[in-house]
């Protein structure tokens, strides 16, 4: 069955979007484990961020992934796990 | 010279639980909450459905058939307060030369209420971009610029001095009394209706509030929803309502022979510069507030008997202002009883500052501290005196009053008996 | 003695020109911003000219991260405080931070993003509404963004009178300054040429429905017909005269006295309030009416209205006795924005030697007004008073004074 995926393309889509990015951080680079306050989003971006994902791809957070989750990679994966990708494998 | 000294001859509340000060004193008093779930419109579709709404009919309360049809329920709110401090007071306002009667209301977010029920309908529930000008009520200029409260406010009390609404966020009610204190103290006004409303209580607030959840999602125990200071707190719970003074000089009043509230003896106001709704958690800005207000009070923070706290109940505000208090007043704070009466008539934002005066100077009047509602639990990082559950008969001559809001302000005002702080 | 406010800096951002110069030398020149609204389709509506900013690009003066959480009337007053601390040459990272301050007015706050939020409201659910709604649109966006920007600590304050606003906001500054902070971001910026905010205005009554841009708005003319609105404003940075002289700054002039009043209520058939607002301002400053070189009219171009300012100023001046100008005839009205730029405008007229031009309008000889024609007239101007009137009958009066 055909899963919808959450990238770290769409999630910095959506962080452009929502936040806009910081001029001194190449989102382009290699972020995955960077911290989201290095990157330049605090916690109201990321509230914003967190509510974008869940518009689009129809998923609720719970309050505590986002502050827990402090990295692209912690985030991508807790999206990840409420879609059902991986979890499968 | 000696400064102008500004006191509370008169006032006025309507807050959720009981429209009047005496109704609002007991539900304090009596550590009741009038938080619930929210009636205004089907909240279902909300993570926060719970608010301290008022039951409120304004024709009950003197406004013409006109007067409700051209003024949001905020400013019914700021006009039947006024109206009811005037009276309290006792000053016949004619006898002043009118310019020298100024107006101070307070507001966060103005005439909400109004420009979402009218934005819905001009757009035509969201479908228009170019909204329809042939179906807007004639008064929506009033709800698109909120100086219409003072303005209202001015014409129900017959004054035509300064006059100006404060929108500071969620320090807008102390703010506009801090402001109407200053506009004495430099002579620009002898006496100053002063005071602050609002009425949020709307989709657009709510939805706003929800995406940054800041609001508690507890709508299970609605009349439990609001925890400030409790281990278990997550989020406030959106309140309405107004406070309005009358506030005039010290001499003055005397000789009048007016019952005198409490003296303002010191007001101020810092920004954080740090973040629009984030908290730093050492509470730096607070606290110099807090060291300025006290400084123009010409008081030692042991002389302080009481702190009505902000207490929003957010994890992160709660913590932010323990720490202020810490951090101004050191060792007398762990003496000094600190309560939030957002546990019992929830967050009305810009107006919650003059109804936290109205209950500071209320603690001083009857010599009992109101409790901090619901809380239960405690958390390790807030460990000062809430007054749990139970007001407390004690001894109250001066009282520290303080607000946080969103832009960064935080502001605080001192209230003293005017025989303790000799000129 | 009280201590002397001055002001150090300007930032204009106005439909006739961005930035001081621009301003000032379209201003000079007579030129207007006023013409069709470009930013929505405005045909269905009974008023369609605006004073519309042109070429203001918020990328290209702000960070990327501040884009998404502004409203258009926040990016412009950033930018403007900016200009308005360089022109200072105050480096706020430099002073203390709790000796800075931000006061401003506003109006109608972010209303275009409001506008935004409450059709995802309405159209798509409460789910749709930006976590930057809980502030971008609230009237103290601009003081709280302003104060984060440059890292200001000291008192802010934000306040809404209408269009006289714009003066309160200086004034409560000036009081500031006087409680001992050292530097204090004045002003005010607004901005809400949306069509929800269009409607709202028009609910106001005031606007002009012409569709001429050298008719629409014509104040003291025997066709006044309403105003024409704009956006923009200014921010001025105002210091104690003593910091000032302390850091060497150029000294635009002084901020030496001011009056606030608010009209009986409508109907009660009182004298309106402006000419004890302009008389307190005068005694505030310690001058007497002829010592005042030129007032900046609040011009509302509601005949009614027209009367009631000629009135006020010729009770206090004589009829005839002192030059009158609006040069928001080139801008339209900035709403809590128009009373700063008239503010940057009376310190430019100090600094050049004359006063700029009303354009379009013919005075009516009745008003008995010295206004000031379509070209500029040369001038000593030491002393002016603006004026600002907002709906309600809020009535404000400033003096500013040059210094030796």
């Amino acid at each position: 069955m055909a899963t919808t995926e959450f990238t770290l393309d769409d999630l910095k889509r959506i962080l452009r979007e929502g936040a806009g990015a910081d001029e001194g951080v190449d989102l382009d680079g290699d972020i995955l484990d960077t911290g989201f306050e290095e990157l330049g989003y605090e916690s109201l971006a990321l509230l914003e961020t967190g509510g974008r994902i869940e518009r689009e791809f129809g998923i609720t957070l719970d309050d505590d992934v986002l502050t827990d989750a402090h990295t692209p990679r912690a985030l991508i994966a807790a999206v990840n796990a409420l879609l059902g990708v991986g979890a499968a494998a | 010279m000696t400064a102008r000294r500004v006191v509370i001859t008169g006032m006025e509340v309507l807050a959720p639980g009981g429209i009047g000060t005496k109704n609002f004193w007991s539900l304090l008093s009596e550590g009741r909450t009038a938080t619930r779930g929210i009636t205004f419109f089907d909240p279902s579709p909300f993570r926060s459905r719970v608010a301290a709404e008022i039951d409120f009919d304004p024709e009950e309360h003197g406004l013409s058939p006109q007067e409700v049809r051209r003024m949001d329920r905020a400013a019914q709110f700021a006009v039947v307060a006024a109206r009811g401090a005037v009276a309290d007071s006792g000053i016949e306002v004619e006898e002043y030369d009118p310019y020298r009667v100024g107006v101070t209301i307070g507001s966060a977010v103005g005439a909400t209420m109004g420009l979402d029920e009218e934005y819905r309908i001009v757009s035509d529930g969201g479908r228009l971009d170019l909204v329809d000008h042939t179906y807007a009520v004639p008064h929506l200029y009033n709800y698109l610029v909120p100086s219409s409260f003072a303005a209202e406010v001015a014409w129900a009390v017959g004054a035509q001095g300064p006059s100006t609404v404060v929108s500071t966020g969620c320090t807008s009610g102390i703010d506009s009394v801090g402001h109407a204190v200053e506009l004495i103290r430099e002579g620009s006004a002898d006496v100053v209706v002063a005071g602050s409303s609002d009425a949020p209580i709307s989709p657009i607030t709510m939805a706003c509030f929800d995406a940054i959840k800041a609001t508690t999602p507890r709508h299970d125990e609605p009349e439990r929803a609001s925890r400030p200071f409790d281990g278990t707190r997550n989020g406030f719970v959106l309140g309405e309502g107004a406070a309005v003074f009358v506030l005039e000089e010290l001499g003055s009043a005397r000789r009048r022979g007016a019952h005198i509230y409490a003296e303002i003896t010191g007001y101020a106001t810092r920004s954080n510069a740090y973040h629009m709704t984030g908290l730093r958690p050492d509470g730096a800005e607070m606290a110099e507030a807090i060291r300025v207000a006290l400084d123009e009070a010409r008081m030692n923070p042991e002389e302080i008997d009481y702190i009505n706290a902000h207490g929003s109940g957010t994890k992160q505000n709660d913590r932010h202002e323990t720490a202020a208090f810490k951090r101004s007043l050191g060792e007398h704070a762990y003496r000094t009883p600190v309560s939030s009466i957002k546990s019992m008539v929830g967050h009305s934002l810009g107006a919650i500052g003059s109804i936290e005066i109205a209950a500071s100077a209320l603690a001083m009047e009857h010599n009992v501290v109101p409790p901090t509602a619901n809380l239960h639990t405690p958390d390790p990082e807030c460990d000062l005196d809430y007054v749990p559950l139970t007001a407390r008969d004690q001894i109250t001559d001066a009282v520290l009053s303080v607000g946080s809001g969103f832009g960064g302000f935080q502001s605080a005002m001192v209230l003293a008996r005017p025989e303790r702080s000799a000129a | 003695m009280s201590t002397a406010v001055v002001v150090t800096g300007l930032g204009v951002v106005s439909p006739n020109g961005l930035g001081t110069n621009d301003f000032w030398a379209a201003t000079r020149g007579g030129k207007s911003g006023i013409g069709r609204i470009t930013r929505f389709d405005p045909s269905q509506y009974p008023a369609r000219l605006a004073g519309e900013i042109p070429g203001f690009v918020a990328e290209d003066h702000l960070p990327n991260r501040l884009l998404p959480q502004t409203d258009r009337m926040t990016r412009l007053a950033l930018v403007a405080a900016d200009w308005a601390l360089a022109d200072a040459g105050v480096t706020p990272a430099e002073l203390p931070e709790f000796d800075m301050g931000v006061v401003t007015a506003s109006h109608s706050g972010g209303f275009e993003f409001g506008q935004n939020e409450l059709r995802k409201l309405w159209s798509l659910g409460s789910q749709h509404v930006s976590a930057y709604q809980s502030f971008a649109w609230f009237y103290a966006v601009n003081s709280g963004q302003i104060s984060i920007r440059n890292g200001m600590k000291g008192p802010s304050g934000v306040v809404v009178s209408d269009q006289a606003g714009g003066l309160d906001a200086v004034a409560q500054a000036r009081r500031q300054i006087r409680k001992g902070t050292a530097l204090i971001v004045s002003g005010a910026v607004d901005a809400s040429i949306c069509p929800w905010g269009w409607v709202a205005q028009l609910a106001g009554g005031r606007l002009s429905a012409s569709d001429e841009p050298t008719r629409a708005y014509l104040p003291f003319d025997a066709d006044a017909r309403g105003h024409v609105p704009g956006e923009g404003g200014a921010i001025l940075v105002l210091e104690s005269a003593e910091a000032a002289r302390r850091r060497g700054a150029k000294v635009y002039g002084e901020i030496a006295g001011y009056g606030a009043t608010i009209d009986p209520r409508p109907g009660s058939g009182g004298e309106p309030g402006l000419r004890r607002a302009l008389e307190t301002a005068l005694a505030d400053a310690g001058i007497r009416p002829d010592e005042v070189d030129v007032v900046f009219a609040d011009a509302a171009a509601v005949p009614e209205l027209d009367r009631a300012e000629a009135d006020a100023i010729n009770a206090v001046f004589g009829v005839g006795g002192v030059p009158v100008t609006a040069p928001k005839t080139m801008t339209g009205r900035l709403y809590s924005g128009a009373a700063p730029l008239d503010l940057a405008a009376a310190f430019l007229a100090m600094a050049d030697g004359l006063i700029p031009p009303t354009v379009n309008t013919e005075p009516l000889p009745e008003y008995g007004l010295d206004l000031v024609g379509p070209q500029p007239r040369p001038a000593q101007v030491r002393t002016a008073v603006v004026l600002a009137r907002g709906q309600g009958g809020f009535n404000s009066a400033v003096v500013v004074r040059g210094v030796e």
